[in-house]
């Protein structure tokens, strides 16, 4: 039997009838056609459909849709600026490299959305925690690290301007 | 893969939820789902229908009385490893929880889903044992305080009846001069661990070790209470040698078995490994 559902997605109110097992990734994905969100292991293992629910992040895999009403969800067609402009996360990937198929970078991105909102200047320690639940099998994390020393700055500038 | 089809229930009450779960023995409580909804796209688990506890109020926050401390089931593990009485009168709930996959998932996942769910490689059901805690369960036949000692009963098995549901769970404010830690060898940040120790030593006012507790966690089947080492330790100076020679108990009390990761021998090797970390970094704290 399906069940309603009001999910707010990146500030905009969805109503939805949905089957209980349909998960909020696959609900992002295939009802609202938000495909930033990827599904790779669709077990909680490898992070890429990372999502922010209600200010944190979590698996978009391991959370049913029904699960998430009345939640208010955040993915990466979020994060990018609303004309169209990248978001400083982001900008910092594109200018340090910071990925190579780009496969798990929607995931870290959100990850770090997270880490970035509650430390400013987060130690390597907490980068390292954080994104150790992300897997990238491409880059070895090297530039990956690199954009997120690049993403603090722009985001440090942001703030000042 | 995809969950398989059940039905799905958010009761807004405790009563609603057990009259839920009454006359189906194959209806699943459903916490934060971390473990579960993996279980489900893998095809490991096909209950009939989840019973969603998050609507459902007063499960969740810390409260310490006389002494004891207690966690509601559905506190995340987030809030736990951040909250500051836990972190000041059982410290090794907060030192377990830093070990337990990564910050996503400790997001969702909570205390009591992950005691219920009884991985036997999981951090906190070893907390659970080593600190003689107590889980509150309740059903429409009533409710009961269930022992730790004899509540994990295999892989992912436990005392639990199919309609009880964990509300809380209970331990004992450590004493003074407390220190707490865990210790695991894991092929991958973040995986479940080979082997695993969670310890938490307390000395007296001569500085001698007045208790020792020590689980294990990933050696087999459930947790495993290190009574040998927790006898060894209490009453010693609690230095270098005496840890040394605590922690090489840790093969003792279980059968270790030789499996596709590692061979029975190793798993032992690792088990006094993990046990002499953890007690040299909960003895430090301890000072």
């Amino acid at each position: 039997m399906n069940h309603p559902i009001r999910i707010t997605v990146n500030g905009q109110v969805h109503d939805a009838e949905v089957a209980p097992r349909l998960t909020l990734a696959d609900f992002l994905r295939e009802e609202l056609d938000l495909t930033a969100t990827h599904l790779g292991c669709e077990h909680g293992v490898c992070g890429a459909c990372t999502v922010v629910i209600d200010g944190t992040s979590a698996r978009a895999c391991l959370t049913l849709a029904v699960q998430a009403d009345g939640a208010e969800v955040r993915t990466l067609e979020g994060v990018t600026r609303p004309n169209g402009e990248l978001h400083p996360i982001q900008q910092a990937f594109w200018e340090r490299h910071g990925m190579q198929c780009g496969f798990c970078t929607s995931g870290i991105v959100m990850t770090l959305t997270e880490l970035l909102d509650e430390h400013q200047e987060p130690t390597r320690e907490q980068v390292m925690e954080a994104l150790g639940g992300n897997l990238c099998r491409c880059t070895g994390y090297v530039k990956i690290l690199e954009a997120v020393d690049e993403a603090v700055s722009l985001l440090a500038a942001e703030r000042v301007a | 893969m995809k969950p398989p089809e059940f039905d799905y229930v958010a009761p807004e009450s405790l009563a609603e939820a057990h009259a839920t779960l009454a006359p189906d023995p194959d209806a699943k409580v459903l916490a934060g789902g971390q473990s579960l909804i993996a279980l489900l796209a893998l095809r490991m688990s096909y209950p009939t229908t989840l019973v969603d506890l998050r609507r459902v109020p007063g499960l969740s926050g810390v409260k310490a009385e006389d002494g004891v401390v207690r966690i509601g089931a559905m506190t995340t593990q987030r809030q736990a490893e951040r909250d500051a009485t836990l972190a000041e009168r059982v410290p090794l709930v907060g030192e377990a929880l830093r070990h337990v996959a990564h910050p996503q998932i400790r997001n969702r996942g909570t205390v009591g889903g992950s005691i219920a769910h009884a991985d036997p490689a999981a951090e906190l059901p070893a907390v659970l044992l080593a600190l003689d805690g107590r889980l509150h369960a309740s059903s429409a036949r009533g409710s009961r305080v269930i022992e730790a000692d004899g509540f994990f009963a295999g892989f992912l098995m436990t005392a639990l009846e199919p309609d009880e549901i964990v509300t809380a769970v209970e331990f004992k404010a450590a004493p003074p001069r407390t220190g707490a830690a865990c210790a695991e060898v894991a092929r991958r940040h973040g995986d479940y661990a080979l082997a695993g120790a969670v310890a938490q030593v307390s000395r007296g006012g001569d500085g001698a070790v007045s208790e020792t507790r020590v689980a294990l966690l990933g050696v087999g089947d459930r947790p495993v209470r290190a009574t040998a080492v927790e006898q060894a330790l209490t009453g010693s100076a609690g230095d270098e040698a005496a840890i040394r020679a605590a922690a090489a108990g840790a093969g003792e009390g279980w059968s270790p078995v030789d499996d596709p990761q590692l061979s029975a021998d190793y798993r032992v090797h690792l088990a006094r490994v993990v046990t002499r970390r953890a007690l040299e970094q909960a003895m430090e704290r301890a000072s």
